[in-house]
């Protein structure tokens, strides 16, 4: 919430937004006179938010795994140099560093040097290669990338269409019976098979325009965004339902306000928490459903990988290097769990009823 | 409640010829031609002549007409047909294939019982095990067992299915090869041991849907448990001495079955949808392989169809719990 529209609510509404501490200056003197002025300084909204969400011991896990991830994905190819094309035919098919452990006796003769041991795996593929030799490392962080940016990319998509959806309902009587009813329309369409038909549908025509990457990246974010705004925006239409009844919006409407500034400075201020909840929820479906398209062999092309794509390219080789499977199924699975419960925590953390508890 | 149903009932109609026009249409759009596999040494104008055969060389509305007499028509004679032994449906022309020229509601008969069977299967030992520990867990919030199991089903929401199943057959397929990491259709159950080896390759892929819905269940359970647990009457029903036991399992239970029982209404179809990815792991030959195999195919009238019926159980099933929610509370009443 902007300082403007808390001045606006503590002003006209006290209700449960206004904090007590905005107390307008002429009151003040008979508050002191009443009793001894509170010590403390005044804490803002979000300060509250945020202690009650470090309480949230899921979330502030999730929210380090997750930053974790990002940096991990984002930061650590320029100290990992390694070309995630490049192919070092002598390594392929090397095993992980990590199957040492399980020489048990010769586990530091083997961390030192795995051919001695019999290992095909060495230092300079930590993780393993494929079965091109290229770096197993390089190609994870690549994929996150790709992942990562789809997820956050489509779910950035879907809360606009969510939240223009939903406040147009919410806010314009007209438009609510239309609108309420395309988003029924939409959410009992098959979505699964509707994305798989569209990915099939407009991957040429895509690719040729804005080459066989960006086509494609563009298309999965649509198709993802298009097929997923539907919660959001019912959520925040039932938000907005409820908040054009309170005081604040009627001072807000009597003293001239526009409908653009009322929606841009007093509503979506205050729905900014559901679509903050919708937004990790969000990211966490876009990944398994960019994931699930390119396990399904519809997604991205197989030499740009996804996490989701190295993992349906592995299966072929699962009895030999279980951990090329294992590695993108971990990461997949650790940001989608990290992100619900930090979904969670948000949610927990913005609810005033929960908070302070 | 029935004039409810009843608009309900009308309403869908207009809602699946909407979602009818938006699948046809964005099929339509599509660039493959279903001429693609035929030899080169066929001539142009043969192609051409097949094509029409297919209906292709009609306009759009046309070819929508076809496909909605025959999909609402011609489909439910076949199918009085078949039951009664008339003769309404004989020489009117099925919805078919482009991939094997025979009527798909001939194909998708053929691979329900599959997919009925695993998806079906799993959905109930999903309902069967999440029912219990969200009931326990909200009993006992914040104990060892709760939070235990928010986390358990906390994990089995994120993990995508398609990783659970390929981890699964790592494990006990590849490792220490206890079940059959492929689902064979081809097995005929007609004694003991062939029961038992149809049983053993259920197992995965069952565990692998179940433990997904079996999370979604539970977080619902236990968070309409808790709603309730803290209401007066199940005071008032302590206060007048009744047991733990019949005051959580009839007096609780019974009031937060309720939501629960909508929510289990509307992950039916999500089930369906969602069981193309472990039909693809587990090479179970049900509605899902059928669908990604006429997608790659380029098989239209399939497609459509399939996804046409998907679009069917879906707003079946949201009249389903809506029905169910007025039915199950007495204090909600449509009119």
């Amino acid at each position: 919430m902007t300082d403007d529209t808390r001045k606006q609510a503590s002003e006209t509404a006290p209700g449960p937004d206004a904090t007590p501490e905005a107390t307008p200056a002429p009151y003040a003197a008979s508050l002191a006179a009443a009793g001894p002025m509170p010590s403390a300084p005044p804490r803002s909204q979000w300060f509250d938010v945020w202690r009650q969400f470090t309480h949230h011991k899921g979330a502030m896990l999730g929210g380090i795994v997750f930053i974790l991830m990002v940096l991990t994905v984002f930061v650590g190819p320029l100290f990992w140099t390694v070309d995630p094309t490049f192919i070092d035919i002598r390594a392929r098919n090397s095993q992980a560093i990590t199957s040492c452990i399980l020489t048990f006796s010769q586990m530091f003769s083997c961390f030192a040097d795995p051919s001695s041991v019999g290992i095909k795996a060495s230092w300079a593929h930590p993780l393993g290669a494929d079965q091109l030799g290229r770096d197993t490392l390089a190609r994870m962080m690549a994929g996150g990338q790709t992942s990562l940016s789809v997820g956050i990319a489509a779910m950035v998509l879907s809360l606009i269409l969510g939240s223009l959806f939903g406040v147009l309902a919410g806010y314009f009587r007209k438009l609510d019976g239309p609108l309420m009813r395309m988003t029924d329309l939409f959410l009992a369409l098959p979505l699964l098979p509707l994305l798989l038909v569209m990915v099939l549908l407009f991957r040429e025509p895509l690719s040729a325009a804005f080459g066989p990457e960006t086509g494609i990246f563009i298309l999965i974010v649509v198709a993802i965004g298009i097929t997923s705004w539907m919660p959001a925006a019912r959520i925040v239409r039932g938000d907005v339902l409820a908040l054009k009844e309170r005081e604040f919006v009627l001072a807000a409407r009597s003293i001239g306000t526009t409908n653009t500034k009322m929606i841009s400075r007093h509503i979506l201020p205050n729905v900014i928490s559901p679509i903050m909840v919708s937004a990790t929820l969000g990211i966490a479906n876009a990944i398994i459903t960019e994931s699930a398209l390119s396990f399904l062999g519809l997604g991205f092309p197989p030499d740009f990988p996804t996490w989701g794509r190295l993992l349906f390219d592995s299966i072929d080789y699962m009895q030999q290097n279980p951990e090329r499977v294992i590695l993108p199924g971990v990461a997949i699975s650790l940001t989608v769990l990290s992100v619900n419960y930090l979904g969670d925590g948000l949610r927990d953390a913005l609810d005033p009823r929960l908070r302070g508890r | 409640m029935l004039t409810y149903t009843i608009r309900r009932l009308v309403l869908a109609v207009p809602t699946l010829l909407f979602i009818s026009v938006v699948i046809f249409l964005l099929l339509q759009l599509a660039p493959g031609d279903p001429m693609a596999q035929v030899p080169l040494t066929v001539p142009p104008e043969v192609k051409q002549k097949m094509r029409e055969a297919l209906g292709l060389g009609d306009s759009i509305y046309v070819q929508f007409w076809k496909w909605l007499v025959q999909f609402f028509w011609v489909e439910p004679q076949v199918l009085i047909d078949n039951i009664f032994g008339t003769h309404f449906a004989d020489g009117k022309l099925r919805v078919l294939s482009w991939q094997t020229r025979s009527p798909v509601m001939d194909i998708v008969v053929q691979r329900l019982p599959q997919t009925l069977w695993v998806v079906g299967m799993s959905y109930v030992v999903g309902v069967l095990i999440a029912l219990p520990i969200g009931i326990y867990s909200a009993y006992r919030q914040y104990s060892v067992f709760d939070q235990l199991g928010t986390f358990i089903s906390m994990v089995g929401f994120s993990v995508p299915t398609f990783f659970t199943g390929v981890l699964l057959i790592v494990v006990f397929s590849v490792g220490l090869g206890w079940f059959p990491s492929i689902y064979d259709t081809t097995l005929q159950v007609n004694d003991w041991a062939s029961f038992k080896l149809q049983i053993r390759q259920m197992v995965l892929p069952v565990f692998v849907l179940a433990l997904y819905n079996a999370a979604q269940i539970s977080r619902f359970m236990r968070a309409s448990m808790l709603d309730n647990l803290n209401q007066d009457y199940v005071r008032t029903a302590r206060a007048k001495g009744l047991g733990e036991r019949v005051v959580v399992l009839v007096h609780v239970l019974r009031n937060s079955l309720i939501p629960v029982v909508t929510v289990i209404a509307l992950g039916v179809p999500q089930v369906f949808g969602g069981a193309i990815i472990t039909e693809q792991v587990f090479k179970v030959n049900g509605l899902g392989q059928l669908l990604i195999t006429a997608i790659e195919a380029n098989d239209l009238p399939m497609v459509q169809t399939l996804t046409f019926i998907f679009a069917v159980l879906i707003v079946l099933f949201n009249l389903v719990a809506d029905v169910l929610y007025g039915i199950l509370d007495p204090r909600i009443r449509y009119d």
